[in-house]
């Protein structure tokens, strides 16, 4: 973060926690599709000094650090760019189960803002699964500089989660995304998040397999869109099921998360 | 269903009854869905304005990846910037060396008039401290410049560039077009661009990138490349032309590693790891404006010094074992020179010789230190005390243990190909959890580094050379 910001009224009371994320009241993921500056959010958050690259597929662990914002201890958790929750590779998967069986208190979801369109198709994914999300417009300066404008309150109108517009290389818009933060996890913000309806007879189908998850699974978050990948009939999730891998890495992520995890700040190693 | 199936079994047979019940499009149907969505929400938030002005950005893109220019260029920036490394860094490499020698001097010369005993005074300055002040000096200038260099490329967006500009290659070789990625990515660290390989999502092509990044020199091999290229390659041009012929030296060892990652990951995909090139989509991102202080902090802090510091952590006890080889004596040989003799038949056989072979083996936990190591074997053996410039490190070498320049090219060539360091062969292992395939990458490439290296010795003996 520039000088400028660290002293502007919005960030007063952000202290930079760096690799310190012990004892903390929220846990914050940030996700997004790859290249739209999640890391650069990351370090202008907490300090920290992830690298960064301009080339999708640079963050392939996640890296945690932290921040203190009016008195709540907040860890934020960077993960690797997806384009999507349905995808496969390595790096994809470890964002995907942390989204899913993490349970952060809240999700960032950083989009580019020059080519939203396609970035929405993930933010629509993760609100599937989750209420509490905040969508960041990110690189709203490339989006000025090649004359695009985005509308952050209509985007918001459509969505039903807060929408923040943000230029996080220059500190633009880092205080609005700590406050919708604070807003969604404390409840604060009204959140109706946007569902694309399903066909009926899919939703039906969907509800029949969800006693179902249950029993196999006990306690697995995201029942719903289980159920929706058995329907689609994918493998992996179907072999995870069975060898009963996919209540393990449930419960390894909400362990992993509990933990003070220096070795995972520090090194980006999962 | 039997009864004795488990919840999951069951779950399943349930899901797979579901689904034939299902309309047979539903899965386009949601994928159309939720694509219609986005579009009609982007639609209704973004507005583009009609103001066009001039786009250099894509004009620069066509020329970069335009299918004539786009390698030429990408050879060029590459020439440039190890012109700039080795120009900028021979100054200070060589101011460096005289200060470090001067405080080993003083340190000698204190130790001494303390009376303390000869072998401490020898273990600890001429051992420990030359291992230090060697690797120092001929490391840290090249670094300091070559690092915030990759940086500014690698935030600029050059990258997918060049995996764009070599995704047809690697498609030819039944590779991974990411697996130019990777690679660009090995250049910094092969460790780091083994785990980059995460990034591809057949376990196939996965495994190929994994297995041939140690082709691509890493930043540890880069001084040991840029020393060689300098002090021999160079040597016996006229002193104007010094820099820039180390600097093509050095980018046609580098385009040999290329070629050589192509060719084995073409032969890995027609044999053990066969199977067709997959298709996947790469973003071009837009070029972005680097942040100036971002860049020196990721090259300087995270890697110049990252890389050092493992370089000293090895080169200290590499200084203490070597000065400890030397100087215990077997009959009236050292240690170190009977191991040296051992290996003397082998190493003359792929025309380099029995000091470098010892030199490799020590510096298997870490290749910076393999030069290093090789000239306190030369120069503490020899009853040389001063660290020499590298004007008179070649007359050493040549005059006194019969270097040619087939020794350096070989040493280049050797020094490309060789076994991964320890700390690469660790992340093989963590990445692919296979014995099989982590002893394949690390004695795959010493196989191939041996028999190139003996080609050409036959190859340049025969026509009288070397």
């Amino acid at each position: 973060m520039t000088e400028d910001c660290a002293t502007c009224p919005a960030n007063a009371s952000l202290a930079q926690m760096g690799v310190d994320v012990s004892n903390f009241d929220y846990l914050i993921a940030l996700a997004g599709n790859p290249n739209t500056g999640k890391s650069t959010v990351f370090n202008a958050l907490t300090g920290l000094r992830q690298h960064t690259g301009n080339w999708p597929g640079k963050t392939v662990t996640r890296a945690e650090g932290g921040y203190q914002f009016q008195n709540k201890r907040y860890k934020l958790v960077d993960l690797p760019g997806t384009y999507s929750l349905l995808s496969a590779s390595q790096d994809e998967e470890i964002a995907r189960n942390f989204i899913l069986f993490g349970q952060p208190d809240c999700t960032v979801v950083v989009n580019d803002a020059t080519c939203l369109e396609r970035n929405l198709n993930l933010v629509l994914q993760v609100l599937e699964i989750t209420d509490r999300a905040v969508v960041v417009v990110n690189l709203m300066d490339e989006a000025r500089r090649k004359d695009i404008a985005v509308d952050v309150r209509a985007l918001a109108r459509e969505l039903g989660v807060p929408v923040v517009a943000a230029a996080a290389r220059s500190g633009e818009g880092l205080g609005d995304i700590l406050a919708a933060v604070r807003d969604v996890v404390t409840g604060q913000a009204s959140v109706q998040p946007k569902r694309v309806q399903a066909h009926p007879a899919l939703e039906s189908a969907i509800r029949d397999l969800l006693p179902l998850i249950e029993q196999a699974a006990p306690g697995l978050p995201n029942p719903r869109w289980v159920a929706l990948r058995l329907l689609d009939g994918d493998l992996r999730i179907r072999q995870a099921l069975l060898s009963g891998e996919l209540s393990e890495i449930a419960a390894r992520q909400r362990q992993a998360v509990r933990g003070f995890s220096r070795k995972i700040a520090l090194q980006g190693a999962q | 269903m039997t009864n004795n199936a488990t919840p999951a079994e069951r779950l399943l047979a349930q899901a797979d009854l579901l689904r034939q019940a299902l309309p047979g499009d539903f899965r386009d149907t949601l994928v159309q869905t939720l694509y219609h969505e986005a579009e009609s929400m982007a639609e209704k938030a973004v507005q583009q304005g009609g103001r066009k002005r001039w786009d250099w950005d894509s004009t620069v893109d066509r020329l970069l990846t335009s299918p004539i220019f786009g390698l030429p260029l990408m050879l060029a920036i590459l020439s440039l910037i190890f012109w700039l490394t080795i120009a900028g860094a021979n100054v200070p490499s060589a101011m460096l060396a005289e200060g470090f020698f001067w405080v080993e001097a003083q340190g000698v010369a204190l130790f001494t008039s303390l009376g303390i005993p000869w072998w401490i005074t020898g273990f600890l300055w001429d051992g420990v401290f030359r291992g230090l002040g060697w690797v120092i000096s001929v490391m840290l200038p090249p670094m300091a410049i070559f690092f915030p260099l990759f940086t500014f490329l690698e935030d600029l967006g050059y990258l997918p560039r060049v995996a764009f500009n070599m995704d047809w290659l690697f498609k030819k070789a039944g590779a991974h077009g990411k697996q130019s990625l990777t690679m660009a990515m090995g250049f910094g660290c092969n460790a780091a661009g083994i785990i980059a390989t995460r990034v591809i999502d057949s376990p196939r092509e996965r495994l190929i990138a994994i297995l041939t990044n140690n082709f691509v020199p890493c930043n540890g091999r880069f001084p040991t490349l840029i020393m060689l290229a300098t002090v021999f390659v160079a040597a016996s041009f006229p002193p104007a032309l010094t820099s820039v012929i180390a600097a093509g030296s050095v980018v046609t060892v580098v385009v040999i590693g290329i070629i050589f990652t192509l060719v084995i990951s073409g032969v890995l995909s027609r044999t053990v790891l066969r199977g067709e090139a997959s298709a996947f989509s790469l973003e071009l991102p837009p070029f972005r404006r680097p942040n100036l202080r971002q860049i020196l902090y990721t090259s300087l802090i995270d890697r110049t010094i990252f890389v050092l510091w493992r370089a000293i952590q090895t080169a200290a006890p590499a200084g203490a074992a070597i000065w400890l080889l030397a100087n215990i004596y077997v009959g009236d040989t050292s240690l170190a020179w009977h191991v040296a003799n051992a290996l003397q038949p082998l190493g003359n056989l792929v025309g380099l010789d029995g000091v470098i072979l010892l030199a490799y083996i020590i510096a298997i936990p870490a290749n910076e230190i393999v030069v290093p190591t090789m000239m306190m074997m030369y120069l503490g053996v020899g009853m040389m005390t001063d660290m020499p410039a590298y004007s008179e490190m070649h007359t050493m070498l040549v005059g006194q243990y019969g270097w040619t320049t087939l020794t350096a090219v070989n040493l280049m060539l050797f020094s490309l190909l060789h076994n991964p360091c320890a700390t690469t062969i660790m992340t093989m292992w963590k990445e692919t959890r296979s014995l099989k395939w982590t002893t394949l990458g690390a004695l795959g490439p010493l196989v191939i580094a041996f028999a190139v290296t003996f080609l050409v010795a036959v190859v340049a003996r025969a026509f009288g050379l070397g």
